[in-house]
Parts: structure tokens; C-alpha cells; sequence
């Protein structure tokens, strides 16, 4: 007896059956197709986040004032003032693994053109800024040092800014606008970046020296952070600890004085996000993957139910010359071509829900080949598992009391 | 009428069957030898043991104890999957109730047997199974399918089936049981031409009417041989068959 043959009976059984067939299928098509849709968001987060890392700068380091928690209580950092210029001017002379660095300070607000207005920010920042979080300028210049010494009146606009000030499309460079009171002329716009992980708009912003913001917007004397870069991104670990003992002399911590300020880097950033986005993907993955299991289990209810209403046919197949092997075979391939055809078109399903996510919701999603190949033999191990129970219990039946069934 | 070659000789059969604690004797040592080109009725009542010996000489069941030759190859103590296989190449099954694959055309249904034999290919396979139909006089009826195909029909089919695979034994059992005596006739008029053609056919019934159609009867009771003869006059079921009044 070839494969070929019963492969041929196999597919003619389960032709005689079509709607059962398929609805059976159905049970392993929703959950190859969540499955597939499910690790397509996850992996295509990761993917994001990762590129978006990189983006960014990986070797980002963020200080923030005050500590994580202070008598169990957490305070907005925006409130604490612990963080002066002069630790600024502290690290910029002593620190020597940090390759740039700059004090950020912001103020939101209304920004205003004629007769256009848009809430944003404005984010006081010195000339380093751009290096460190990797923009350019697309148009005009950025400000220069004397400009930050002298806290001169000039801006950087984000893209989104730009539209909205200037939605007749003319150009804002030279053109005097106002955040708030304090009129700013436009010396630049900043190259388009569009929205980042979280879904924060990245061109949703100003660019003005620190100084402007200290002394012209908000009239204070310590800065909100400090962003900066390390030289190496294999070393931010060390970076980070140079820069918490300057801040430590600067600040006359005592030895077991908690830190007045925290340090956060691109990359714990990272991997939290990261390893979130993963305990996410295995959730989701786990709930579509029990829907796969509840899928299986509907081929071997059905497979049970085929091989008790086609015991004659058993009995008859068996007088004529199948052995159990081939009887069992036979229910084998069915349970496999059910749970097999199911896979293919719930991985269709998926990629297409994938499609549909990314084209409609604008996740980042990506169906990967792994998940593909995954979800497929997962899918033939189903129809095998759950066909085996059913295909044995045919395969052991007596042809004598099987072809007198009624 | 006895020729030389032998298809089937037992000797002493004997099937017993534990049925809780009591043992049923179903077959209590039977022995007969059926040459080539025998048309032999056997008979009994209900609780003969015609069904266990029809089972055992289909190869689908063992004998307790005795001696079981078919076509010169000793069958009693074969495993199942050689039983299957003895099965498939020198036996050919009919069935009261045709059992016929449901949704399944003639030809499909005709070709089964040779699917489970892996030596004839596809090609061969449909040329012989077109043959057999048309033998049985379903040469129009090729691509019908089971469900759409009147008793008698399906009974020729089946026998059909039956013929495919070229078996040393014909074995039918109660063939007509489920046909009106018009068309039972018509199926024992298939049946006597094959036997005219040389076909070795066991067919186990109840009904005693039928032994005048057939070249031998052996009578069973109660697991025992009560009576084995010839019939040297064999009545021709066409006969029967045309003279029957037409059905309105």
C-alpha cells in the first residue's frame, strides 16, 4: 500500500465531508491566524524599538534631579532644583568618558504666528543637542555658542510646529514668532522624524538655547536635566558611574547620603521596554496558542466521531485487504491534511491581519519566517497528536463486528 | 463435477467462542474440499455457524483448532496484516447491504480493492475496474455515484468489486437478502454466468429455494455438516427471471 493511495482516499473522505471538514478547520485556522498576528505585533515592536534605539543614540545617558524616591514618596523631578548649571559646567570639564553633553530645560506653551497658534514645547537645549539625540537641520542653521551665551531670541522648529504656524506652506525661516510673550525668530527647522515607540511625535517641538528658556520663559537658576552621550556605548556603565561621583563631589554627599539625582540610560531603557514588549508577546502568544490547543482538540472530537459513523466503511476496507497500518494511516492524513490546510490559511489569515494592523493602526508589525515555520510544524505535530487516538482506535476495530455496524 | 484443482480444503475446523463464562461452539469440526469452478450454496438457519465459517473462510477470522488451505497456502495461522493481504488478492467479498462507499462513483467504489494493492498502477487499475463493471452489465453507469444507483444496481457493483482484483474465491453472503425477487433473480443470473465462466462462488444463505441454482449445497446445523451433495440439474435463474411478471 503507497502513501500516494491513501493519500487519495484521505483526500476523497474528507471531500465527502466539506462543511464539517471546514469547520473543524476553522478551530485551527483562528488559532494558527492569532497565533501569526500575535507574534507579528511583538516582533515588530522589538523590531522598532530596536531601530528606533539606534536611532536615537544607544549610548544616551539622561539626569534627572532628585532621586527615584524620597521617604517612599516620588516626587516630579520637575519640581526638584538640585540640578544647577554648575554641575553642568562639572561635567563638561571633568568628565572624560562623555562625549557631548547638554542642560535641558522646557517650558510648553503657545507658540503663535500671526493668526495661527499650536501647543508645544519649548525645549531649551545648547548646541550639542543635535549630536546626542541624532537630529539635523533640514532648513537654516541651529543656533550657535554665542547665541546660548547671550540667550539670544532665535528657534528651531520641529516639522509639526511648522505645519501648524505656517500652514500655508511659506517659509519660516526669518519669520519672527512668539511662544507665549517672548518673541523668537525662526533661524531653522529641524529635519522630520515622525513618531517614536510610545507614539509621541518627535517633530512635535522647538529648539531654543537653555538660556533663552531659564531667563527669558521661566526665570530660574537650575536646569530640569542634563542629556549627554558617552564616548562608547559598550561603556555607558563606566560613564554613568563617573558622572554620578562628579555629581556626588558637586552636591557634599556623604557616603551613605542617598542620590539627589538618578541616572537613566538609552539602554536600561531599552531593555525595559524591550522585555516588556517580549512578556507582552508570550501573553498574547500563549492565549492564541490556547486557541491552537482548543483547535487540535476539535480534529480529534470530529476524527472520534468520523471513525464511529464510517465503521462499516472500516469493516469494509479491511475485508477487502487494508491492514490496520493503512486504515490507521489513513485517519492519520486526514487529521494531518485537516490541521496542515487549517495552518496554511490561518498563517495566510494572520499575515493578512498583520497587514491590516499595519496599514489601518500604523503598529509596527512584522510577520517573521520563524513564526511561519513554526506555527506550521506546530501544526502538523497537532494533526498527528490528535489524529493519532482516533486513526489507532480505526485501525484496531474488528472487520467482522465493523462491517455489520449499524 | 469435481475438478482437480483445489481452492479451498478444511479439514476438522473447529471456532469456539468464550462468551463470558460459557464457551459457544460455533463450529464444532467441519471439513470440506471446494475445487475450481464450484458454484456451492451453503445453508443453515441462524446459529448454524454459517456466518463464523463464512467469517473464517474469508480469512477475516481464525479457527480455533483444524486445518485451513486456500489456493495451497495454509491460512490458520497467518498474522492479520497477511490475513489482509490474502484478503486482498485471492478473495472477493459481497456483501447483503453492498456496503459501497457513500458519495463514491461506481468506478471509484470498483477500483478500491486494487488501492490497497500497491503493484497495479493507477492507469491499470481503471481499465480493470471499467472492465468488471462492464461485466456486470454497469458499462453505462461508470460515473454514477452509490447513493444515486437503485439495489440491484449497487449489488452489481459490489460484485464488481468482488471480480477486480481476479480472487481464487468468490464469497457472497445473503447477496440478495436485501433485493425483491425480481431483481434477486437478476443478481443469481449474474451469478450463474459467472459461474459459467469458470468462477469459483461460495454463497451463504438461509433461504433453501436457492440451492436449486447453484452446482453443490452444503447444509449446516448447529456447527455440524448435515449434508453435502451435488446438484446435478441446475436450474437456470434467467429462466426464472424472464418469466417473472413485469413490474408496473
Amino acid at each position: 500500500m503507497n502513501i500516494q493511495n491513501l493519500l487519495k482516499i484521505a483526500l476523497k473522505a474528507l471531500n465527502n465531508n466539506k462543511m464539517r471538514c471546514f469547520l473543524t478547520m476553522l478551530g485551527v485556522i483562528i488559532g494558527v491566524g492569532a497565533v501569526i498576528a500575535m507574534l507579528a505585533i511583538g516582533q515588530g515592536s522589538k523590531d522598532s524599538i530596536k531601530a528606533q534605539i539606534s536611532e536615537m543614540g544607544s549610548n544616551m545617558i539622561m539626569i534627572f534631579p532628585g532621586a527615584d524616591k524620597r521617604g517612599g514618596v516620588r516626587q516630579s523631578s520637575d519640581d526638584m532644583q538640585t540640578l544647577k548649571p554648575a554641575d553642568y559646567e562639572a561635567l563638561v570639564t571633568q568628565a572624560s568618558t562623555i562625549a557631548n553633553i547638554t542642560p535641558t530645560v522646557s517650558s510648553s506653551g503657545q507658540w503663535i504666528y500671526g493668526n495661527s497658534n499650536y501647543p508645544s514645547q519649548a525645549q531649551g537645549v545648547n548646541t550639542q543637542y543635535l549630536d546626542i539625540r541624532q537630529r539635523s537641520v533640514a532648513e537654516g542653521d541651529f543656533f550657535t555658542e554665542t547665541d546660548v551665551k547671550n540667550a539670544a531670541k532665535v528657534c528651531v522648529l520641529g516639522k509639526t510646529l511648522v505645519d501648524n504656524l505656517f500652514p500655508d506652506g511659506s517659509d519660516p525661516i526669518g519669520k519672527v514668532v512668539r511662544f507665549g510673550k517672548v518673541p523668537l525668530t525662526v533661524i531653522g527647522v529641524l529635519e522630520e522624524k515622525g513618531y517614536n515607540t510610545m507614539g509621541q511625535d518627535q517633530d512635535d517641538l522647538a529648539l531654543v538655547p537653555y538660556t533663552t528658556v531659564m531667563k527669558r520663559m521661566l526665570a530660574i537658576d537650575y536646569l530640569q536635566g542634563i542629556q549627554a552621550s558617552a564616548i562608547d556605548e559598550e561603556q555607558t556603565e563606566k560613564t554613568i558611574d563617573e558622572i554620578t561621583d562628579i555629581l556626588r563631589t558637586q552636591h557634599k554627599l556623604r557616603d551613605g547620603d542617598e542620590d539627589n539625582f538618578t541616572i537613566r540610560s538609552m539602554q536600561e531603557l531599552a531593555e525595559m521596554i524591550s522585555s516588556t514588549s517580549s512578556m507582552m508577546t508570550v501573553l498574547l502568544a500563549a492565549v492564541a496558542g490556547i486557541s491552537l490547543l482548543v483547535g487540535g482538540i476539535g480534529i480529534m472530537n470530529i476524527m472520534i466521531v468520523s471513525v464511529t459513523e464510517r465503521t462499516r466503511e472500516i469493516g469494509l476496507r479491511m475485508s477487502i485487504g487494508a491492514t490496520g497500518r493503512d486504515i490507521m494511516t489513513q485517519f492519520l492524513i486526514e487529521a494531518v491534511i485537516i490541521s496542515v490546510t487549517g495552518g496554511i490559511i490561518g498563517i495566510l489569515l494572520g499575515a493578512l491581519a498583520s497587514w491590516m494592523i499595519v496599514t489601518f493602526a500604523h503598529w509596527p508589525v512584522t510577520v517573521s519566517a520563524s513564526s511561519v515555520i513554526l506555527s506550521f510544524l506546530v501544526c502538523t505535530v497537532i494533526g498527528i497528536i490528535f489524529g493519532f487516538y482516533p486513526a489507532a482506535k480505526a485501525s484496531n476495530l474488528d472487520p467482522i463486528e465493523a462491517i455489520r455496524y449499524e | 463435477m469435481a475438478k482437480e484443482k483445489e481452492i479451498i480444503k478444511i479439514v476438522d475446523l473447529k471456532r469456539y467462542f468464550k462468551v463470558g463464562d460459557e464457551t459457544v461452539k460455533a463450529l464444532r469440526g467441519v471439513s470440506f474440499t471446494i475445487y475450481e469452478g464450484e458454484f456451492v450454496t451453503i445453508m443453515g438457519t441462524s446459529g448454524s455457524g454459517k456466518s463464523t465459517l463464512l467469517n473464517t473462510l474469508g480469512c477475516l477470522d481464525t479457527p480455533t483448532s483444524g486445518q485451513y488451505l486456500l489456493d495451497g497456502i495454509s491460512v490458520q495461522d497467518m498474522g492479520k496484516n497477511e490475513r489482509a493481504r490474502i484478503r486482498n488478492r485471492k478473495i472477493g467479498f459481497i456483501f447483503q447491504n453492498y456496503n459501497l462507499l457513500p458519495k463514491t462513483t461506481a468506478l471509484e467504489n470498483v477500483e478500491l480493492p486494487l488501492l490497497y494493492n500497491s503493484g497495479v498502477s493507477a492507469k491499470e487499475r481503471a481499465e480493470r475496474a471499467e472492465k468488471c463493471l462492464r461485466a456486470v452489465g454497469l458499462g453505462d453507469r461508470l460515473y454514477h455515484k452509490s447513493n444515486q444507483m437503485s439495489g440491484g444496481q449497487q449489488q452489481r457493483v459490489a460484485i464488481a468489486r468482488a471480480l477486480v482484483n481476479n480472487p481464487v474465491i468468490i464469497l457472497a453472503d445473503e447477496a440478495t437478502g436485501n433485493l425483491d425477487t425480481r431483481t434477486s433473480f437478476s443478481i443469481l443470473t449474474l451469478f450463474q454466468k459467472l459461474y459459467n465462466e469458470g468462477k469459483t462462488i461460495i454463497f451463504v444463505t438461509h433461504n433453501p429455494e436457492l440451492a436449486l441454482y447453484s452446482s453443490r449445497n452444503i447444509m449446516l446445523r448447529d456447527g455440524h455438516i448435515v449434508s453435502d451433495e451435488y446438484n446435478y440439474d441446475i436450474k437456470s435463474a434467467e429462466e426464472v427471471y424472464r418469466n417473472l411478471p413485469q413490474e408496473e
